[in-house]
């Protein structure tokens, strides 16, 4: 058989009934985009939230001392890195660590008092490492560890009706089980994504925090960032090895949380790609079946020329082909076009206390990966093909004598 | 004469719910090559019937068809397809046409199905399309062409390819007197230029006037088989 003919009468059979060509290339390619468009943004909703998640001070992992993180309080404090690990961070594979003092605290302004968690850090090195490295939206960052000043969230300080310049008390418990308490200025206000993140946390230079929780050099954590994700697991081992003695552990196990949301998201893909696949499928069968039942008569006067049955399948498949090729281009310029409308991003902050309850950044980010791409098309061109099987078998086992009488 | 067509007692029983209506009974016909035959009777005679059991069509309850020395009944689907493809050209009373093709297009068809060189198929479409008087009608599709027209273009694509046999059922029934008097002269002028074999059923008195022989079908029998 000639593929020209084949194509041909599948070409003009397309044109033959334009508008229901139309629906059947607006159900594909309305169907690929959504699907291309839905993986994108809940790809970009997992991306964006890992992201903060390990932004918001976690890194990809962290150290601490064996009980640190059951009963997070200065009691389980532990000495700065050893040789080894200090080697090891120092290594190729580490974009950025830093040594924290991190306990429970409670911070008090003249008029309210809020329970929050103190930070003692060392800014140079949370630049890389954390938000609070570029997040000083008012005063200014730390200088240093001895820094003597404190940075509040913009909500924190809202609640505790205070500002820049002014003054407010840290109170937490000592290494020595005393109560201690020391005064600070407020020199930055910080914004983060997330409200709940500006309330949590208060930021004081780390050897500042040592001298009053009374911890000569010792320390609550070990963060580090590594350049690429991808490695962790190697540098995991390597990490537990230089410190056998420590609590070495991911951020999939610091944050289960975000973890699940990862997970969730990514079924939430497939769930979607199913509900869209059953929805199209009716779809395009009902409409293939219609044009088929039309054409009975043609059919049968095909097979009376001397077209094989199997010919007839390859024509009602070459025309569904056509459409589909169609759809998917259509569909696939649609999601790439609303998707660099938004290279920006959707901002949330509208929703920002609801989305946080879904561990949703307030700016989500759609992003497409090759593999949600070339699924998305696999999916829709199997489900068009499965779809268009059944009507083209009607057409093709029908009789010709029987076509050409009842048509 | 050489047979083209031997019918030996052909019999087709069509079963509706708890019916049998026997639509052909112990037929035996004789079609020799070049003939021009008009197949003749009331409805429901089994003219039709006969037709499509001759073409492939249709298969027989009981007896054997044979064309050309070769047995068609129980043939395959796709078997029976290459035979109507290769032996057997068609006009049937309406929806003869692709209505997605030109003219042209609708008579080189059977052609590129055949497998036949672009080069060649337009040469004989070319003379065909002259034969039957459309050569300047040649690219329009079949709704932008009159009924007497539309069948003209079914009657080239029937013979284009030289089959043994045309088969035609009731080729004028849908059209005027005038129109079906120049179809049958068409098609009469085909027969003697190509020696191409023509049967067609019909109960139009004008074609059965004109044709060379005549046989009359009723209930299902030959009743009648005369020669000019």
């Amino acid at each position: 058989m000639n593929l020209l003919l084949l194509f041909r009468l599948a070409w003009r059979n397309v044109l033959r009934n334009r508008r229901r060509s139309l629906v059947l290339l607006v159900t594909i390619s309305f169907g690929l985009w959504a699907m291309l468009f839905f993986a994108a943004f809940i790809r970009g909703w997992n991306e964006d939230t890992t992201q903060n998640a390990i932004d918001t001070l976690t890194g990809h992992l962290q150290v601490h001392a064996p009980d640190y993180l059951d009963d997070p309080s200065v009691d389980h404090s532990m000495r700065g890195p050893s040789t080894e690990l200090r080697a090891l961070l120092k290594g190729p594979e580490v974009l950025a660590w830093d040594s924290r003092v991190r306990v429970p605290a409670v911070v008090m302004s003249e008029r309210e008092t809020s329970g929050v968690t103190l930070v003692g850090i060392d800014p140079g090195r949370e630049s890389k490492l954390s938000f609070i490295g570029h997040s000083i939206k008012a005063g200014r960052q730390l200088k240093d560890a001895q820094d003597h000043g404190i940075i509040l969230g913009r909500k924190l300080a809202d609640r505790l009706d205070t500002e820049l310049g002014k003054r407010v008390v840290v109170m937490s418990q000592g290494a020595d089980h005393s109560v201690c308490d020391r005064g600070f200025r407020v020199v930055g206000i910080f914004d983060a994504d997330r409200s709940s993140t500006e309330m949590a946390f208060v930021f004081v230079g780390r050897s500042t925090a040592q001298s009053m929780l009374k911890m000569n050099d010792e320390i609550s954590e070990i963060s580090v960032k590594l350049r690429d994700a991808q490695r962790l697991d190697g540098f995991l081992a390597h990490a537990r090895r230089a410190a056998p003695e420590l609590d070495v552990q991911p951020w999939t196990t610091l944050q289960p949380m975000v973890l699940a949301m990862v997970a969730l998201g990514k079924a939430w893909i497939w769930i979607f790609y199913l509900v869209m696949y059953i929805a199209m499928a009716f779809g395009l069968i009902n409409t293939l079946l219609m044009a088929v039942a039309e054409r009975t008569r043609e059919f049968g006067l095909l097979q009376a020329l001397g077209m094989r049955p199997r010919l007839i399948l390859e024509q009602v498949l070459a025309e569904s082909s056509l459409l589909l090729a169609a759809g998917v281009v259509l569909g696939g310029l649609l999601a790439a076009g609303s998707l660099a409308l938004l290279h920006g991003g959707i901002d949330f902050s509208h929703l920002a206390q609801g989305a946080e309850m879904w561990g949703m950044s307030k700016v989500i980010h759609p992003t497409l990966r090759a593999w949600d791409l070339i699924s998305a098309v696999l999916f829709i061109v199997v489900l068009a093909l499965v779809a268009s099987v059944y009507p083209a078998l009607r057409a093709a086992r029908k009789v010709p004598i029987e076509a050409l009488t009842r048509g | 004469m050489e047979e083209i067509v031997v019918c030996d007692r052909v019999s087709k029983t069509y079963h509706t719910n708890h019916l049998a209506v026997e639509a052909l009974k112990q037929v035996d016909l004789h079609i020799g090559h070049g003939e021009f035959t008009t197949l003749a009777g009331p409805s429901g005679s089994g003219k039709t019937t006969l037709l499509n059991v001759i073409g492939g069509l249709d298969q027989p309850s009981s007896g054997s068809v044979t064309l050309q020395g070769a047995r068609i009944d129980q043939r395959t689907p796709a078997e029976l397809a290459d035979y109507r493809l290769r032996h057997v050209g068609f006009v049937f009373q309406a929806y003869n046409l692709i209505p997605v093709l030109s003219a042209r297009e609708n008579i080189e068809f059977v052609m590129e199905l055949q497998g036949i060189s672009a080069t060649e198929r337009n040469a004989l479409s070319d003379e065909i399309l002259q034969d039957v008087g459309l050569s300047e009608m040649a690219n329009r599709r079949p709704a932008e062409l009159s009924g007497g027209q539309q069948q003209r273009v079914a009657v080239a694509r029937a013979i284009v390819s030289r089959p043994a046999i045309v088969l035609a059922d009731e080729p004028t029934a849908n059209l005027d007197s005038t129109t079906s008097k120049e179809l049958i002269e068409l098609m009469l002028s085909l027969n003697h230029k190509h020696g191409i074999t023509f049967l067609i059923s019909t109960h139009d008195p004008l074609v059965i006037e004109l044709a060379p022989r005549q046989i009359t079908l009723r209930d299902g029998k030959i009743v009648g088989d005369e020669s000019a």
